[in-house]
């Protein structure tokens, strides 16, 4: 109950309260702005307002016109993107293939962050940096090197011809769904571990003495201690792979051909090839507000907070 | 001490997936030395040839002169930035914390292309001309949410009581950042930087859309595809880059650790 504001920056109580001696009001303020205004720009011109921008272009009749002038608002893009078919159906597709390699990346990377959580002993950061040396390398190269491992002329191929297994190379590996899951998945697994072992470090080793002393055999234990606590590291390793993998556009692009693309890649070739910008805006718009709803989903089954230690 | 004791299977499992994990890698580096422009078993002799036709490709190397240029720009404002949010996150308290916050977090989770879209519509229609420029604006934009968060971390390990002291007596606040807080997050803006600058260096879903008609490595290499012959060289220079990055990335884990 003390004194009624008295001061401009009073929307400022933090500071005061740190810094809160009298006199020093101005440089506290200065600095204040003088952190607060680049971020703010930068973020507000570089990334609020192209959104902005985007979500404003998707209620756009067509391309015709100028940028600048004035249009009336349509729905045309969204009916249109609504009333086929096959938008949906790719999204829908392109979903199902997320969620495969999410839960495959995430049961692949369940025993090594096991392993490494409770068999590590002193030699675990070393593991550690093995198991993540994979997932520094460039992204690009990565998906390259799948695509000769796959192709025609690839390592398999060349591989099972030489053992004389198959005469002619197979065509199925290279250029469809299966080879953007598999890559996929090989991207993902160093990274799908890491909260997985979080969770499972934090776990109190005195509940498995417990359990033991209690009689529980080793199975009872898993399945009553290990699993249910680790289960928020679980979850956040399926977001982590789950909602990136939505919005893929480049492994499809590399290693999909025509018949692996996803949802992304109809974005881009709207914004490049077809050149319909308020059409590849309105499914941006749809990708984007499904990712929120997502981040949303995520943030009630699993705490924040934990993901930042 | 644990459920299972025995842990062989465990083990062999571990070092099978990273058996795994490793043999594509292992595959683009034999490519690299062999001396066909395919790969095929048995390998057809091994030659430097590749590496040596590097440096003779002028567009390539000015590709990779283009990476570098935008991952240092970028990475350093980003680093900036990032920093800045970091210090009103952990250390002010005002209205409109949430939003700049947000933003800052934000370009973590939103799709790369549908940013990439939207930063291609801001440019259009201000009738900004794609560059090297626009592509290192929009990796300062996803680099910073990763100097957001090793920085701010950094900032939460320490008490807000110690600049406390310096301003008690009497440093005004920018000497408090200079002589107390900067050295102290020092380690950690620095592994910042150098994961900012490796978020840049082969970002390639971005720089797609922005490159226009400055190739960064990446875009270069995409374009190169196309044809088989040129494969070896550039999968020579990806070879020399991701140990560059490895380098860069290990010891940004090192100056984390070593806090």
């Amino acid at each position: 109950m003390t004194a009624a504001p008295s001061r401009p920056s009073e929307h400022l109580p933090q500071i005061r309260r740190i810094w809160g001696r009298a006199g020093r009001g101005w440089d506290r303020r200065a600095s204040f702005w003088m952190l607060y205004f680049p971020p703010l720009l930068w973020l507000g011109a570089f990334f609020l307002i192209p959104l902005l921008l985007m979500f404003a272009f998707s209620f756009r009749p067509d391309m015709r016109g100028d940028f600048f002038q004035l249009w009336h608002p349509s729905l045309n893009q969204y009916e249109k993107l609504i009333s086929t078919g096959s938008y949906w159906r790719l999204l829908w597709t392109s979903t199902q293939m997320a969620l495969l390699i999410s839960v495959i990346s995430v049961v692949l990377s369940y025993p090594i962050a096991y392993f490494l959580a409770f068999h590590g002993r002193q030699r675990v950061g070393f593991y550690l940096v093995l198991l993540l040396v994979p997932f520094w390398t460039s992204y690009l190269l990565r998906v390259m090197a799948w695509k000769m491992m796959l192709g025609t002329e690839g390592v398999i191929n060349s591989f099972l011809i030489y053992i004389n297994l198959i005469q002619e190379p197979l065509t199925a590996l290279l250029y469809n769904r299966n080879a953007v899951v598999i890559t996929l998945i090989y991207v993902w697994i160093p990274f799908a571990t890491l909260p997985i072992l979080a969770a499972l470090q934090r776990i109190d080793l005195a509940l498995f003495e417990a359990a033991a002393d209690l009689g529980a055999r080793p199975v009872h234990q898993f399945l009553r201690i290990t699993l249910p606590l680790s289960l928020p590291g679980v979850f956040a390793a399926f977001f982590m792979v789950f909602i990136p993998t939505v919005g893929e556009y480049v492994t499809p692009l590399l290693v999909g051909g025509s018949r692996g693309s996803m949802y992304g890649n109809i974005i881009q070739d709207f914004f490049t090839k077809a050149a319909n910008w308020p059409f590849g805006s309105a499914m941006s718009m749809i990708m984007l507000a499904g990712t929120l709803i997502l981040v949303a989903i995520a943030a009630r089954l699993i705490n924040l907070r934990d993901l930042l230690e | 001490m644990t459920t299972f004791r025995n842990s062989f299977p465990l083990k062999a499992y571990f070092f099978g997936l990273i058996g795994l994990l490793y043999f594509p890698i292992a595959v683009l580096f034999l490519f690299s030395i062999n001396a066909n422009t395919f790969l095929s078993f048995p390998l057809q002799g091994l030659t430097l040839d590749w590496y040596e036709k590097l440096f003779a490709s002028d567009a390539l190397l000015r590709s990779a002169r283009n990476s570098l240029v935008v991952a240092l720009g970028s990475s350093l404002t980003a680093t900036l930035l990032g920093t800045m949010v970091a210090l009103l996150m952990m250390r002010y308290q005002f209205r409109s914390k949430g939003l700049l916050v947000a933003m800052a977090v934000l370009p973590l989770i939103v799709p790369y292309i549908v940013l990439a879209v939207a930063l291609l519509l801001l440019f259009s229609i201000l009738n900004i001309e794609r560059s090297l420029l626009t592509v290192g604006v929009a990796h300062t934009v996803v680099a910073l949410p990763y100097v957001l968060l090793i920085v701010g971390a950094r900032l939460a390990g320490f008490d807000a009581s110690l600049e406390e002291a310096a301003m008690d007596l009497g440093a005004d606040y920018p000497t408090t950042l200079r002589r107390i807080v900067i050295p102290m997050i020092a380690p950690a803006m620095i592994s910042a930087w150098l994961t900012a600058f490796t978020v840049s260096f082969d970002e390639f879903a971005l720089a797609l859309f922005l490159a226009g008609t400055q190739p960064t490595f990446p875009v270069y290499l995409y374009g190169q595809l196309r044809f088989a012959s040129r494969l070896p060289i550039m999968i020579a220079l990806a070879v020399l880059m991701m140990i560059g990055t490895l380098t860069l990335v290990l010891i940004a884990e090192r100056v984390r650790r070593a806090e």
